[in-house]
Protein backbone atom coordinates (compact mmCIF):
# COMPACT_ATOMS: atom_id res chain seq x y z
CA UNK A 1 0.00 0.00 0.00
CA UNK A 2 0.91 3.96 -0.37
CA UNK A 3 0.34 5.89 2.89
CA UNK A 4 1.13 9.48 3.27
CA UNK A 5 1.25 10.59 6.53
CA UNK A 6 0.72 14.29 7.30
CA UNK A 7 2.99 15.32 10.51
CA UNK A 8 6.14 14.29 11.06
CA UNK A 9 5.84 14.59 15.38
CA UNK A 10 6.34 11.24 17.40
CA UNK A 11 3.20 9.97 16.48
CA UNK A 12 4.09 10.65 12.72
CA UNK A 13 7.17 9.35 13.27
CA UNK A 14 6.84 5.88 14.89
CA UNK A 15 3.95 5.16 12.88
CA UNK A 16 6.24 5.70 10.17
CA UNK A 17 8.86 2.94 11.37
CA UNK A 18 6.01 0.77 11.86
CA UNK A 19 4.67 0.96 8.57
CA UNK A 20 7.89 0.52 6.68
CA UNK A 21 8.61 -2.11 8.44
CA UNK A 22 5.53 -4.34 7.19
CA UNK A 23 6.69 -3.46 4.10
CA UNK A 24 4.22 -0.40 2.84
CA UNK A 25 5.32 2.37 0.45
CA UNK A 26 5.21 5.51 2.71
CA UNK A 27 5.52 9.32 2.75
CA UNK A 28 5.50 11.61 5.30
CA UNK A 29 4.73 15.58 4.76
CA UNK A 30 5.44 18.19 7.48
CA UNK A 31 6.57 21.60 7.44
CA UNK A 32 9.56 21.76 9.63
CA UNK A 33 12.84 21.09 7.57
CA UNK A 34 14.08 20.18 10.75
CA UNK A 35 12.00 17.47 11.75
CA UNK A 36 12.42 16.10 7.96
CA UNK A 37 16.46 15.65 8.64
CA UNK A 38 15.29 13.69 11.71
CA UNK A 39 13.54 11.18 9.22
CA UNK A 40 16.44 11.48 6.83
CA UNK A 41 18.48 10.40 9.58
CA UNK A 42 16.97 7.43 10.83
CA UNK A 43 14.42 5.64 8.13
CA UNK A 44 16.22 7.46 4.53
CA UNK A 45 13.85 9.85 2.40
CA UNK A 46 10.95 9.15 3.49
CA UNK A 47 9.84 12.61 4.57
CA UNK A 48 9.14 15.81 2.24
CA UNK A 49 9.19 19.32 3.70
CA UNK A 50 5.85 20.64 2.81
CA UNK A 51 2.37 21.91 4.11
CA UNK A 52 0.06 18.58 3.60
CA UNK A 53 -2.94 20.67 2.99
CA UNK A 54 -1.85 22.08 0.05
CA UNK A 55 -3.10 20.77 -2.97
CA UNK A 56 0.46 21.11 -4.85
CA UNK A 57 2.20 19.62 -2.13
CA UNK A 58 -0.26 16.54 -2.42
CA UNK A 59 0.00 16.33 -6.11
CA UNK A 60 3.63 16.29 -5.41
CA UNK A 61 3.97 13.93 -3.08
CA UNK A 62 1.62 11.44 -5.95
CA UNK A 63 -1.22 11.47 -3.40
CA UNK A 64 -3.54 10.60 -6.58
CA UNK A 65 -2.45 7.09 -6.29
CA UNK A 66 -2.38 6.97 -2.75
CA UNK A 67 -4.41 4.10 -1.10
CA UNK A 68 -4.09 5.83 2.16
CA UNK A 69 -3.83 8.87 3.95
CA UNK A 70 -3.44 9.80 7.85
CA UNK A 71 -3.22 12.85 9.41
CA UNK A 72 -1.41 13.24 12.34
CA UNK A 73 -0.69 16.73 13.27
CA UNK A 74 -1.51 18.30 16.61
CA UNK A 75 -3.89 20.92 14.68
CA UNK A 76 -7.19 19.49 14.63
CA UNK A 77 -8.27 21.63 11.79
CA UNK A 78 -5.07 20.79 9.82
CA UNK A 79 -5.72 17.08 10.57
CA UNK A 80 -9.57 17.74 8.99
CA UNK A 81 -8.40 19.80 5.70
CA UNK A 82 -5.87 17.62 4.96
CA UNK A 83 -7.86 14.66 4.82
CA UNK A 84 -10.75 16.79 2.69
CA UNK A 85 -8.66 17.88 0.04
CA UNK A 86 -7.09 14.23 -0.09
CA UNK A 87 -10.45 12.90 -0.50
CA UNK A 88 -11.76 15.19 -2.70
CA UNK A 89 -9.15 16.43 -4.68
CA UNK A 90 -6.85 13.04 -5.31
CA UNK A 91 -10.00 10.70 -4.67
CA UNK A 92 -7.57 9.26 -1.73
CA UNK A 93 -9.90 6.21 -1.24
CA UNK A 94 -9.30 6.10 3.05
CA UNK A 95 -8.47 8.77 4.98
CA UNK A 96 -7.74 8.64 9.28
CA UNK A 97 -7.51 11.99 10.98
CA UNK A 98 -5.86 12.12 14.62
CA UNK A 99 -8.05 14.17 16.65
CA UNK A 100 -6.93 16.19 19.48
CA UNK A 101 -9.96 17.44 20.74
CA UNK A 102 -12.35 14.02 21.85
CA UNK A 103 -15.51 16.65 21.11
CA UNK A 104 -14.55 17.22 17.26
CA UNK A 105 -14.39 13.19 16.67
CA UNK A 106 -18.27 13.47 15.85
CA UNK A 107 -17.43 16.72 13.86
CA UNK A 108 -14.85 14.54 11.46
CA UNK A 109 -17.23 11.87 11.32
CA UNK A 110 -19.93 14.43 9.81
CA UNK A 111 -17.59 16.06 7.45
CA UNK A 112 -16.71 12.82 5.79
CA UNK A 113 -13.79 11.57 7.41
CA UNK A 114 -13.53 7.67 7.25
CA UNK A 115 -12.08 7.30 10.56
CA UNK A 116 -10.78 9.29 13.60
CA UNK A 117 -8.41 8.55 16.16
CA UNK A 118 -8.29 10.52 19.24
CA UNK A 119 -5.50 9.80 20.96
CA UNK A 120 -6.56 11.86 24.49
CA UNK A 121 -9.57 9.42 24.47
CA UNK A 122 -7.24 6.38 23.76
CA UNK A 123 -5.26 7.48 26.55
CA UNK A 124 -8.08 8.34 29.02
CA UNK A 125 -9.37 5.08 28.45
CA UNK A 126 -6.18 3.63 29.14
CA UNK A 127 -5.91 5.01 32.37
CA UNK A 128 -9.25 3.77 33.06
CA UNK A 129 -8.95 0.47 32.95
CA UNK A 130 -6.03 0.55 35.23
CA UNK A 131 -8.01 2.63 38.26
CA UNK A 132 -9.31 -0.49 40.39
CA UNK A 133 -12.45 1.32 41.35
CA UNK A 134 -13.63 1.81 37.57
CA UNK A 135 -16.88 0.14 37.27
CA UNK A 136 -16.53 0.05 33.53
CA UNK A 137 -13.75 -0.36 30.96
CA UNK A 138 -14.05 0.00 27.14
CA UNK A 139 -11.70 -3.26 25.31
CA UNK A 140 -13.15 -2.32 21.84
CA UNK A 141 -15.12 -0.28 19.83
CA UNK A 142 -16.40 -0.95 16.64
CA UNK A 143 -17.37 2.92 15.70
CA UNK A 144 -19.18 2.07 12.58
CA UNK A 145 -21.38 0.06 13.81
CA UNK A 146 -21.89 1.88 17.15
CA UNK A 147 -20.94 -0.98 18.99
CA UNK A 148 -18.28 -1.74 21.93
CA UNK A 149 -16.84 -4.55 23.47
CA UNK A 150 -16.72 -3.38 27.57
CA UNK A 151 -15.62 -5.26 30.82
CA UNK A 152 -17.67 -4.13 33.88
CA UNK A 153 -17.23 -5.27 37.20
CA UNK A 154 -20.34 -5.74 39.16
CA UNK A 155 -20.80 -3.99 42.31
CA UNK A 156 -22.08 -5.42 45.79
CA UNK A 157 -25.50 -4.18 46.03
CA UNK A 158 -26.60 -3.32 42.56
CA UNK A 159 -29.18 -4.21 40.85
CA UNK A 160 -27.52 -7.39 38.73
CA UNK A 161 -26.53 -9.27 41.61
CA UNK A 162 -28.04 -12.61 42.99
CA UNK A 163 -30.61 -12.88 39.65
CA UNK A 164 -30.59 -14.73 37.00
CA UNK A 165 -29.23 -12.92 33.85
CA UNK A 166 -33.47 -13.35 32.40
CA UNK A 167 -34.74 -11.63 35.09
CA UNK A 168 -32.41 -8.32 34.51
CA UNK A 169 -33.26 -5.41 32.40
CA UNK A 170 -30.82 -5.44 29.99
CA UNK A 171 -30.81 -2.25 27.26
CA UNK A 172 -31.71 -3.73 23.84
CA UNK A 173 -29.36 -5.42 21.61
CA UNK A 174 -26.63 -5.22 24.75
CA UNK A 175 -25.28 -8.96 25.34
CA UNK A 176 -23.45 -10.28 28.15
CA UNK A 177 -20.68 -13.01 26.88
CA UNK A 178 -18.67 -14.04 29.18
CA UNK A 179 -18.11 -14.24 33.34
CA UNK A 180 -14.95 -13.89 35.23
CA UNK A 181 -15.12 -15.06 38.66
CA UNK A 182 -12.10 -14.77 40.94
CA UNK A 183 -9.71 -15.25 38.43
CA UNK A 184 -11.14 -18.60 36.72
CA UNK A 185 -11.28 -19.56 33.51
CA UNK A 186 -13.95 -17.69 31.98
CA UNK A 187 -17.44 -18.64 31.15
CA UNK A 188 -19.97 -18.24 28.46
CA UNK A 189 -22.76 -16.69 29.99
CA UNK A 190 -26.31 -18.06 29.93
CA UNK A 191 -29.92 -16.48 30.55
CA UNK A 192 -29.77 -18.84 34.08
CA UNK A 193 -26.24 -17.26 34.74
CA UNK A 194 -26.64 -15.71 38.26
CA UNK A 195 -24.22 -12.64 38.89
CA UNK A 196 -22.57 -12.39 41.97
CA UNK A 197 -20.36 -9.74 43.43
CA UNK A 198 -16.94 -8.45 41.87
CA UNK A 199 -17.40 -10.61 38.87
CA UNK A 200 -16.13 -9.61 35.95
CA UNK A 201 -18.48 -9.44 32.58
CA UNK A 202 -17.55 -8.73 29.16
CA UNK A 203 -20.45 -7.32 27.12
CA UNK A 204 -21.53 -6.51 23.93
CA UNK A 205 -23.36 -3.12 24.03
CA UNK A 206 -24.48 -0.26 21.74
CA UNK A 207 -22.77 2.58 22.73
CA UNK A 208 -25.50 4.37 23.51
CA UNK A 209 -26.82 1.59 25.58
CA UNK A 210 -23.10 2.45 27.95
CA UNK A 211 -24.96 4.33 30.84
CA UNK A 212 -27.66 1.83 31.07
CA UNK A 213 -25.49 -1.16 31.64
CA UNK A 214 -23.52 0.95 33.83
CA UNK A 215 -26.02 1.54 36.58
CA UNK A 216 -27.00 -2.06 36.16
CA UNK A 217 -24.09 -3.38 37.48
CA UNK A 218 -22.44 -0.56 39.46
CA UNK A 219 -25.90 1.08 40.71
CA UNK A 220 -24.64 4.39 40.08
CA UNK B 1 -30.03 40.19 10.70
CA UNK B 2 -28.45 38.04 13.53
CA UNK B 3 -25.25 37.29 12.34
CA UNK B 4 -21.72 35.55 14.08
CA UNK B 5 -18.06 36.28 12.96
CA UNK B 6 -15.67 34.65 13.80
CA UNK B 7 -11.60 36.37 13.71
CA UNK B 8 -11.64 40.09 15.12
CA UNK B 9 -8.94 40.86 13.43
CA UNK B 10 -9.21 43.81 10.78
CA UNK B 11 -11.32 42.73 8.20
CA UNK B 12 -13.52 41.23 10.72
CA UNK B 13 -13.57 44.36 13.13
CA UNK B 14 -14.39 46.64 10.22
CA UNK B 15 -17.31 43.69 9.29
CA UNK B 16 -18.72 43.80 12.84
CA UNK B 17 -18.46 47.37 12.64
CA UNK B 18 -20.46 48.10 9.36
CA UNK B 19 -22.87 45.48 10.06
CA UNK B 20 -23.78 47.20 13.59
CA UNK B 21 -24.04 50.37 12.27
CA UNK B 22 -26.76 49.48 9.88
CA UNK B 23 -28.38 48.23 13.02
CA UNK B 24 -28.27 44.10 12.71
CA UNK B 25 -27.31 41.78 15.61
CA UNK B 26 -23.63 41.38 15.77
CA UNK B 27 -21.47 38.89 17.50
CA UNK B 28 -17.72 38.56 17.06
CA UNK B 29 -15.97 35.56 18.89
CA UNK B 30 -11.96 35.51 18.70
CA UNK B 31 -9.51 33.16 20.81
CA UNK B 32 -7.75 36.84 21.86
CA UNK B 33 -9.74 39.48 24.46
CA UNK B 34 -6.51 41.83 23.19
CA UNK B 35 -7.96 41.59 19.10
CA UNK B 36 -11.06 43.13 20.63
CA UNK B 37 -9.20 46.64 20.86
CA UNK B 38 -9.69 46.69 16.88
CA UNK B 39 -13.74 47.43 17.45
CA UNK B 40 -15.04 51.04 17.44
CA UNK B 41 -15.81 52.26 21.18
CA UNK B 42 -19.38 53.11 19.67
CA UNK B 43 -19.90 49.30 18.42
CA UNK B 44 -23.29 47.58 20.45
CA UNK B 45 -23.09 44.06 19.64
CA UNK B 46 -21.42 41.32 21.64
CA UNK B 47 -17.81 40.61 21.68
CA UNK B 48 -16.79 37.03 23.15
CA UNK B 49 -13.69 35.42 23.95
CA UNK B 50 -14.14 31.67 22.42
CA UNK B 51 -12.83 29.19 19.37
CA UNK B 52 -15.04 29.45 16.22
CA UNK B 53 -14.08 25.50 16.18
CA UNK B 54 -15.29 24.43 19.09
CA UNK B 55 -18.78 23.40 19.30
CA UNK B 56 -19.23 24.86 23.16
CA UNK B 57 -17.82 28.03 22.48
CA UNK B 58 -20.03 28.58 18.68
CA UNK B 59 -23.19 27.80 21.18
CA UNK B 60 -22.53 30.20 23.79
CA UNK B 61 -21.67 33.13 20.76
CA UNK B 62 -25.25 31.53 19.88
CA UNK B 63 -24.85 29.95 16.45
CA UNK B 64 -28.21 28.20 16.85
CA UNK B 65 -30.04 31.71 16.18
CA UNK B 66 -27.96 33.12 13.33
CA UNK B 67 -28.85 33.85 10.21
CA UNK B 68 -25.22 34.04 8.94
CA UNK B 69 -21.62 32.91 10.01
CA UNK B 70 -18.84 34.52 8.91
CA UNK B 71 -15.22 32.72 9.34
CA UNK B 72 -12.47 35.39 8.88
CA UNK B 73 -9.30 34.32 11.10
CA UNK B 74 -5.69 34.16 9.65
CA UNK B 75 -6.03 30.25 9.79
CA UNK B 76 -7.68 28.75 6.65
CA UNK B 77 -8.41 25.81 8.15
CA UNK B 78 -9.47 27.16 10.66
CA UNK B 79 -12.34 29.09 8.72
CA UNK B 80 -12.72 26.04 6.74
CA UNK B 81 -13.34 24.03 9.40
CA UNK B 82 -15.80 26.83 11.21
CA UNK B 83 -17.56 27.20 8.40
CA UNK B 84 -18.47 23.59 7.89
CA UNK B 85 -19.00 23.30 11.51
CA UNK B 86 -21.66 26.05 10.88
CA UNK B 87 -23.17 24.41 7.92
CA UNK B 88 -23.17 21.02 8.62
CA UNK B 89 -23.75 21.12 12.15
CA UNK B 90 -25.78 23.66 12.38
CA UNK B 91 -27.26 24.54 9.66
CA UNK B 92 -26.92 28.05 9.68
CA UNK B 93 -28.50 29.69 6.09
CA UNK B 94 -25.73 31.62 5.25
CA UNK B 95 -22.16 30.89 5.52
CA UNK B 96 -19.24 33.03 3.99
CA UNK B 97 -15.61 32.04 4.72
CA UNK B 98 -12.07 33.67 4.07
CA UNK B 99 -9.70 31.28 2.44
CA UNK B 100 -6.13 32.98 0.91
CA UNK B 101 -5.05 29.74 -0.60
CA UNK B 102 -6.90 29.98 -4.15
CA UNK B 103 -6.61 26.33 -4.46
CA UNK B 104 -7.96 25.42 -1.44
CA UNK B 105 -11.04 28.02 -1.93
CA UNK B 106 -11.66 26.33 -5.11
CA UNK B 107 -12.00 23.06 -4.00
CA UNK B 108 -14.22 24.21 -0.90
CA UNK B 109 -16.58 26.02 -3.05
CA UNK B 110 -16.87 22.94 -5.24
CA UNK B 111 -18.02 21.20 -2.11
CA UNK B 112 -20.49 24.09 -1.39
CA UNK B 113 -18.88 26.36 1.24
CA UNK B 114 -19.15 30.06 -0.42
CA UNK B 115 -15.58 30.99 0.17
CA UNK B 116 -13.15 34.42 -1.18
CA UNK B 117 -9.79 34.12 -1.17
CA UNK B 118 -8.32 37.99 -1.11
CA UNK B 119 -5.77 36.81 -2.34
CA UNK B 120 -7.07 36.57 -5.92
CA UNK B 121 -9.53 39.69 -5.19
CA UNK B 122 -6.77 41.75 -4.40
CA UNK B 123 -4.23 40.76 -7.08
CA UNK B 124 -7.05 41.33 -9.36
CA UNK B 125 -7.42 44.70 -8.26
CA UNK B 126 -3.74 45.63 -8.23
CA UNK B 127 -3.54 44.59 -11.74
CA UNK B 128 -6.47 46.87 -12.65
CA UNK B 129 -4.61 49.79 -10.53
CA UNK B 130 -1.63 48.87 -12.33
CA UNK B 131 -2.75 48.81 -16.05
CA UNK B 132 -6.33 50.26 -15.88
CA UNK B 133 -9.96 49.30 -16.72
CA UNK B 134 -9.52 47.87 -20.39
Amino acid sequence: MYIIIIGGGSVGYYLCKALLSEGHEVLVLDKDAGKCERFEDDMGSVCVRGDGCETATLAAAGASRADLLIATTNEDEDNLVACQVAKHQFGVPRTIARVNNPKNEKIFQKLGIDRTISITNLILEHIEGELPTHPLIHLLTMKEEGTEIVEVRVREGSEAVGKPIKKLHLPPDSFLVLLIRNGQKPRIITEDTVLQANDHVIALTPTASEDVLRRLFTGS
Amino acid sequence: MNVLIMGCGRVGAQLASLLDAEGHKVTVLDVDAHSFRRLPPTFGGMALVGDGTSEDSLKEAGIEEADAFVAVTQGDNRNVMAAQIARQIFNVPKVVCRIYDPLRKDIYESLGLEAISPTTVFAELLKEKLLGNS
